[in-house]
């Protein structure tokens, strides 16, 4: 039966940017489910800011088709999370309106972008929220944080309403602190969707399954190379023990396009994100740009003024690499990276059903910790991967080094996000009993 | 390598203005970033990915449009219906 | 030295919705930004969707301007700042565009057919309205409507083939009547033109005139570049390879050199679209009748001269109207609509949609049966159009005739204007009789003036002379 239940659990950790207190709940599948959204994730009636100050004060008139289906299947939307600004960072330190914590240690990062929707969970406020995944936003703070997050395949999921950063990358997924739970969300934001117009026909209606005798895990070399920790490699290593010990077979890969995956990935996402990002200029909505300067000047002032430090330097970096003279080595260049990034996947994914490694290099570090941009950047090296290729990919907690999480991530073939998530579901099912 | 000038430049087509105290930092983590992205330098040449999908159409029918009211409750700024912009003359 | 011509013309296609979204095309009687949702209006998160009408309207000017449809179509977004653009970006075809060349033939200067190329097609959205206000402070601002925002264009670009200013006008009236028999363009729609042209006297640099928004607006823009060229080749002075900016309103170009307008795109593939593959739908497309076809067509079957059947060819509305009321007589409605209608339908700024075909038809079978005379005709028409200008209900001719008693002026009543018009002009019967046949053309001028132009002059000349020499014995 619909209703309203009151949401007033104390945030402790800066999870969320925007709260209801009342939360009205309708009939269905996921009746009377409180459920968290990520900031950049259209709500109508509710402010969206992407935790940028440049849409401060936003309140969007329509639904983003998640949420339509989410509050169909009789879900309660108690407010908006906190994330970096316009998803561009990895600890959501980069909100304009202050850190999340980490609620596993809140002297650490809950990882981002998404890290309010994961903050929000692992710290029991709400059992499910919804993030966004360009490059990690997901998985990273599902590790992070020590729950269970899930990038979809690409398109599998309708993008419409969600606040563009790199449109051919990112996909909206649940969060959750089981499986089963993120399984339960899946199922029901995804499908087609004809308002976007590059969403396939693949609806989940799937139910975990331990079972994975049988299954092949590939497990490429340089998911543990070179700047990922010897004690995460450890962990996640005694993982796939685990999955081997349930019948898995274990076989060693190689992904050579990893050296350049995450140039590929970061000249992609910086190039769509100039584009994306051209469309704030205080004249349709957000703060008023100064009307009475000539409109140049008046943009410049309000976005050299309202945007954060990251979301300037992307749109600098996205900016160059489409620039005259500079297509062809960066912006161009990187989409063939890409596609050498996805035939591998393709051809490793042809021997094995799915593949495993590390969600994170390393656990949670300090809030403050990390400042330099491209030290930052290099920290999404395990999770860019699957987004260039538009594979889903799962995170799921596998123990904790000196009382931070780690994460165990399980990549998939194109549309069988049921794969990983049964991989997941089955180390998670034995690691609990 | 990009000089100054030229983040100037950039910073002008992406209208962004950037203080002039920050410059120097903010240009030297772009070019590191950059440099980086040499990497890409290695990946010989070909073509992008063919998803394989192409004609995705909507019929020309008519459907809804935004009521003026909730166009005109974001604006920061409007005028007699419409929506207040800065001077281009 | 020889004018070098082409063409970067920018059409709105009259599909119902616009390009990206369900917003009605139909919003000229509303209010400013009545007609926009999240997509047009650039919100964050809403998502185009290309509507299919703009793709089969694109292809039938594809197939009429002999146009090669390309196997791969693909969306770009050009990126740059303007108030009036949404998005920040404009959502256009470059690389892969629809179609590529093709040509359109026109009549050249010496009268003689000529093909004009087109190097490619695309289709793209427009941006909003802005209106320039000026505050109490005295500070400009601008005022902005995004009705027009996400509205189809398909832009068209020639070949430097046009050697004159006369040249491109006609070129453009022969583009705008194809698009309009094919049903994918009105031309009346206040901006459903606009025009970019590029221009170089042989030899020199390319000067490129934007923001041209009307068919004569191409041909004075143009006249006055060449002019403003020649000027300065005769001085000596290097002409600069710029952008300029016509001022409609003064009929001249000015420079547009500043920073801002010197951009860099940096365009690449929409990626919330998919790309299009659409050449194998050419074949299935069944033009309508042509204006050259149609030309032909009217020659043959109507038998009215080449003059009349250009123009009665050479809008949809004129040629769909003729061929409405030739039944009523071929030749006698071709030269009443081509060389009267239009010119007194011009007269009174109005469209020829307005005119009643079939009160028209039966002004046509009033002068076709000789039951009133060409003068009775226009003065009719001039009654019909007036009350269709006013929003009257219009009289059948006919019945116009009976109540202002326009028809031809019979026996008696002539016979006793003839004699009064003798009678008071003795002077000039007695020139006549003296030899002096002007005195008679006075005579039938002054008998015209009393029968209202009810009479046919030949006729009245007849019967003055007949009644001069009959007094006299």
């Amino acid at each position: 039966m619909a209703g309203t239940f009151t949401f007033d659990a104390p945030d402790r950790w800066n999870a969320f940017l925007y709260r209801q207190e009342t939360v009205r709940y309708g009939d269905g599948a996921l009746q009377g489910l409180p459920v968290a959204i990520k900031d950049n994730i259209s709500t109508a009636g509710l402010p969206t800011t992407c935790g940028s100050r440049i849409l401060e004060g936003y309140v969007p008139p329509y639904d983003a088709h998640v949420v339509t289906l989410l509050k169909a299947a009789g879900a309660g939307i108690v407010g908006k999370t906190n994330m970096d600004e316009f998803g561009m960072g990895t600890t959501t330190e980069n909100s304009a309106y202050g850190p999340t914590a980490n609620p596993a240690d809140p002297g650490r990062v809950p990882g981002g972008s998404s890290g309010g929707s994961a903050a929000a969970v692992a710290g029991g406020l709400v059992p499910a929220a919804l993030g966004s995944d360009t490059g990690g936003s997901i998985r990273c703070p599902a590790a992070f944080c020590g729950i269970v997050g899930l990038k979809p395949t690409y398109s599998r999921v309708s993008r419409y309403g969600l606040i563009a950063y790199s449109n051919t990358l990112e996909q909206i997924g649940p969060l959750a602190a089981t499986v089963s739970d993120v399984s339960r969300v899946m199922a029901v934001i995804a499908g087609h969707d004809r308002r976007d117009s590059t969403s396939a026909d693949r609806p989940y209606t799937h139910t975990p399954s331990a079972e994975i005798r049988g299954t092949r895990v590939g497990v490429p070399a340089e998911f543990f190379g070179e700047g990922v920790d010897d004690a995460v490699g450890e962990r996640v290593r005694d993982a796939i023990a685990v999955l081997e010990h349930l019948g898995a077979e274990i076989v060693p890969c190689t992904m050579p396009s990893m050296a350049f995956a995450l140039a590929a990935y970061y000249v992609t996402c910086t190039s769509e994100a100039s584009s994306n990002l051209a469309r704030f200029d205080g004249v349709r909505y957000g703060p008023a740009v100064d009307t009475k300067k000539q409109w140049h000047a008046a943009f410049r002032e309000l976005r050299g003024d309202r945007f954060g430090k990251e979301v300037q330097r992307r749109i600098m970096l996205g900016t160059f690499a489409l620039s005259a003279g500079y297509y062809g080595k960066y912006y161009a260049k990187a989409q063939v990276a890409r596609k050498a990034v996805r035939d591998d996947f393709t051809r490793v994914l042809s021997d094995v059903d799915v593949i495993a490694g590390p969600t994170m290099p390393t656990t949670a570090w300090r809030l403050g910790e990390k400042s330099d941009p491209l030290s930052m950047y290099l920290s999404d090296i395990l999770t860019v991967p699957a987004n260039l290729a538009g594979v889903p990919a799962i995170s799921v907690p596998c123990g904790t080094i000196n009382g931070l999480p780690a994460g165990l991530q399980i990549i998939g073939r194109h549309f069988e996000d049921e794969q990983v998530v049964d991989v997941a579901y089955a180390y998670e099912q034995e690691v609990l009993r | 390598m990009v000089s100054e000038t030229e983040i100037n430049d950039i910073a002008n087509l992406a209208d962004i203005s950037i203080p002039k105290e920050e410059l120097g930092t903010f240009t030297a983590q772009f070019n590191s970033i950059l440099e980086y992205f040499d990497l890409l330098d290695a990946v010989e040449a070909g073509s992008p990915e063919d998803t394989g999908r192409y004609n995705i159409f909507r019929e020309d029918i008519v459907e809804p449009s935004l009521d003026q009211d909730a166009v005109l409750s974001n604006p920061g700024s409007s005028e007699d219906e419409f929506i207040k912009g800065p001077r281009v003359m | 030295m020889n004018v070098i011509i082409g063409l970067e013309i920018h059409c709105q296609l009259s599909t119902k919705t616009k390009l990206f979204c369900g917003c009605s095309t139909d919003y000229r009687d509303e209010g400013p930004n009545t007609h926009v949702c999240p997509v047009c209006l650039g919100l964050p998160g809403a998502m185009p969707r290309l509507n299919r009408g703009t793709v089969d309207y694109a292809l039938r000017v594809a197939k009429a301007l002999n146009l090669t449809v390309l196997d791969e179509s693909v969306f770009s977004r050009k990126n740059y700042f303007y108030p009036d653009l949404p998005k920040g970006y404009q959502i256009t075809m470059y690389d892969k565009p629809l179609a590529e060349r093709g040509w359109l033939e026109i009549e050249a200067d010496d009268g003689t057919p000529k093909r004009i190329g087109i190097t490619r097609i695309h289709l793209e959205e427009d941006p909003g309205r802005l209106v320039h206000k000026t505050g109490r402070d005295r500070a400009g601002y601008s005022l902005i409507d995004y009705n027009r925002s996400g509205i189809p264009l398909i832009e068209i670009v020639t070949d430097p083939d046009l050697r004159s200013p006369k040249e491109a006008r006609r070129f453009l009236n022969k583009l705008r009547a194809t698009l309009e028999y094919l049903s994918v363009f009105d031309g009346e729609r206040e901006g459903a033109i606009r025009v970019d042209a590029n221009i170089s006297l042989e030899g020199h640099n390319r000067v490129e005139c934007k923001n041209i928004s009307s068919y004569k607006g191409v041909e004075k823009a143009l006249t006055f570049e060449i002019t403003r060229q020649k000027n300065l080749i005769r001085r000596g002075v290097h002409i600069v390879r710029e952008t300029r900016h016509f001022q409609e309103g003064r009929g001249i170009t000015t420079s547009s050199r500043s920073k801002e307008e010197e951009n860099d795109y940096r365009y690449f593939p929409e990626p919330d679209l998919l790309p299009l593959r659409v050449a194998d739908w050419v074949e299935g497309i069944v033009l309508p009748e042509l204006p050259d076809a149609r030309r032909e067509r009217f020659l043959r079957q109507y038998d009215i001269s080449e003059n009349h059947a250009r123009t009665l060819t050479g809008d949809i509305r004129i040629a769909e109207f003729y061929e409405a009321v030739a039944l009523a007589g071929a030749q006698l409605a071709a030269t009443w609509v081509a060389d009267t209608l239009l010119g007194e339908l011009a007269y009174r700024s109005m469209q020829i949609d307005r005119i009643p075909a079939d009160h028209f038809a039966n002004l046509i079978t009033l002068l076709t049966e000789g039951r009133i005379t060409d003068r009775a005709g226009v003065e009719v028409l001039r009654h019909l159009l007036d009350a269709c200008r006013e929003g009257r209900e219009p009289e059948m001719p006919v019945d116009i005739v009976a109540r202002e008693n326009l028809g031809k002026a019979e026996g008696d009543e002539f016979a006793d204007i003839v004699a009064s018009v003798v009678r008071a002009n003795p002077d000039a019967v007695a020139d006549y009789v003296s030899g002096k046949e002007g005195a008679l053309n006075f005579l039938v001028g002054m008998a015209m003036k009393e029968t209202r132009g009810r009479a046919d002059p030949k006729d009245l000349n007849r019967r003055i002379r007949t009644h001069i020499e009959e007094e006299r014995g």
